[in-house]
């Protein structure tokens, strides 16, 4: 067998706003079954460069493969790179699921109303068979009892693994995680990392985006640490944590010394 | 704390004194007053309430259908579509109802006759009738008022609902229809209840352009019997009640929405 199948590829990614240098050339690759955590100050880029895989920011330079398949852009008179093809974007974006740091639940649809929301009008499931899996994931996540609450209804917690639920039933080949835990009360974030821990145990390919270090620690396969948008350095999460060399990253994981 | 049931809701002090005031009018106007002409007109009122029913009805159909493109546009659409759009808003909210219903009947309405060969038109059935001009001038302004409402829940469904949906693989057209507009209707329902109560005491507007309708019908009684009060108590009295059974059925709907306040 060739070497595992590479989910994710980014190559030299660049993005400005403005006259803002928010990336200067970030490159990471994720194999099939890796959960990568990204990790670093704000203002870092890390959030900017999960964005970027998904098109919610158009990068200005580098190139993004998903499953070997390059998303062709051309650049626009600004010099911000597009997608050539819209649809190719959109049918990528299927395969990609993204969990949001403020949850981004559609507010005017139940819990399960928001997961079917994507198999069912996007990819075109079977009704029946969008609610069968849904109420599975549900599960999964502990809230088929809330499946028919409206998200306001809901405490953040139970927004974000509903948000992890509607991520999971579109059965994505990599989930985006931006920052998950972030909006929430600390009283609630172990329910949120306990789904996501389960998750990465079962292979899902996952890049997470995260503040929580000790949980990085534990379920992150490799670990990259970005500091003025760049990878300061990359590496098992017990080089990262436990040796790191990066002056930078010593100072980061141990603000006080 | 525990929301008071209704009921309990109606037997606090001040309510019940409001509701004997109210009572007392009501049995003093009837006692009181000069009631014999209601047999004879009430053909001819339920004619009225029927004319400006549909008035209502179909201004603010045809308002809101016209608001939604200008409301949208004012959020997301390139700059020539969106300058006008305000433009429209604004002197349209500027200006009284009344002069704008004026200006497109006795205005624009005497102007279609000197084109020529409009007789023959099949329009010409309509041009030379009042109300279409009494529910043009009622719709242009709820679209104006409404469009105003709308680019303000269009503008005020959070970014990232959108960008879920974006990042979920859905299309422009796709985002539009499923979460965009939904949401945004959503978020007018209350206002568009207001709106719709102001739109039914602007209908009377139109009486003054020769269409019979509800406040049509009551002037006619009163210049045929010579009395005051009481067609205009009883006029009063069916727009408190069409306005109260308006409010009556939009809270039935918000208390189903789930968004309240969001």
């Amino acid at each position: 067998m060739a070497q595992p199948a590479r989910a994710i590829e980014v190559r030299e990614l660049h993005k400005r706003f403005g006259t803002l240098d928010v990336l200067k050339g970030v490159s990471l690759a994720a194999k099939k079954g890796e959960v990568i955590a990204i990790i670093g100050g704000s203002g870092s880029g890390k959030s900017t460069f999960l964005r970027c895989i998904n098109f919610l920011e158009t990068p200005s330079a580098g190139s993004i493969r998903i499953h070997g398949e390059e998303i062709e852009m051309r650049p626009d008179r600004h010099g911000d790179l597009h997608p050539v093809d819209p649809r190719q974007v959109q049918r990528i974006r299927t395969r990609l699921s993204m969990v949001f740091q403020n949850f981004c639940l559609w507010q005017h649809m139940t819990v399960l109303q928001n997961v079917i929301e994507a198999p069912v009008h996007v990819m075109g499931v079977p009704k029946d068979q969008a609610i069968a899996t849904a109420e599975a994931v549900l599960k999964r996540v502990g809230l088929y009892e809330k499946r028919n609450s409206y998200p306001v209804h809901l405490s953040g917690g139970q927004q974000q693994r509903a948000a992890i639920a509607r991520a999971l039933a579109v059965d994505p080949e990599v989930i985006l995680f931006d920052e998950p835990t972030s909006a929430l009360d600390p009283e609630l974030v172990g329910e949120v990392l306990t789904v996501i821990g389960d998750l990465a145990r079962e292979g899902r390919t996952m890049i997470l985006v995260t503040h929580e270090m000790a949980f990085a620690r534990n379920v992150a396969t490799r670990v990259a640490y970005f500091c003025n948008g760049l990878i300061e350095e990359e590496g098992p999460p017990e080089q990262i944590f436990g040796a790191p060399r990066s002056e930078r990253l010593q100072r980061f994981l141990n603000p006080a010394q | 704390m525990s929301a008071p049931s209704p009921l309990r809701g109606w037997l606090r002090p001040h309510r019940l004194v409001m509701l004997a005031l109210a009572l007392g009018i009501v049995l003093w106007a009837v006692l009181a007053g000069d009631w014999a002409w209601l047999p004879k007109y009430t053909p001819l009122l339920l004619k009225g309430l029927g004319t400006t029913l549909a008035i209502l009805a179909e201004s603010v159909i045809l308002g809101a259908a016209v608001a939604l493109p200008i409301g949208l546009v004012q959020v997301t659409g390139p700059r020539w579509l969106s300058a006008p759009a305000q433009l429209f808003c604004t002197v349209i909210r500027g200006t009284p109802l009344l002069l704008q219903l004026w200006l497109l009947y006795y205005g624009i309405g005497s102007l279609f006759p000197m084109i020529p060969g409009i007789r023959g038109s099949f329009l010409w059935p309509y041009l030379r009738e009042a109300w279409p001009y009494g529910l043009a001038a009622l719709t242009i302004s709820f679209a104006a008022y409404e469009g105003e409402v709308m680019r303000g829940a269009f503008a005020g469904v959070p970014r990232g609902e959108l960008q879920a949906g974006r990042a979920f693989g859905m299309s422009p057209l796709k985002l539009f229809w499923r979460i965009w507009l939904p949401r945004a209707l959503y978020r007018a329902l209350p206002t568009l209840n207001g709106e719709m109560v102001l739109q039914l005491k602007s209908t009377p507007l139109v009486a003054t352009i020769t269409v019979v309708d509800l406040y049509g019908v009551i002037s006619r009684v009163r210049s045929a019997t010579l009395l005051t009060y009481e067609p205009l108590l009883l006029l009063a009295l069916i727009y408190l009640i069409l306005t109260a059974l308006m409010v009556a059925i939009f809270r039935f709907f918000e208390n189903r929405l789930p968004t309240r306040g969001a």
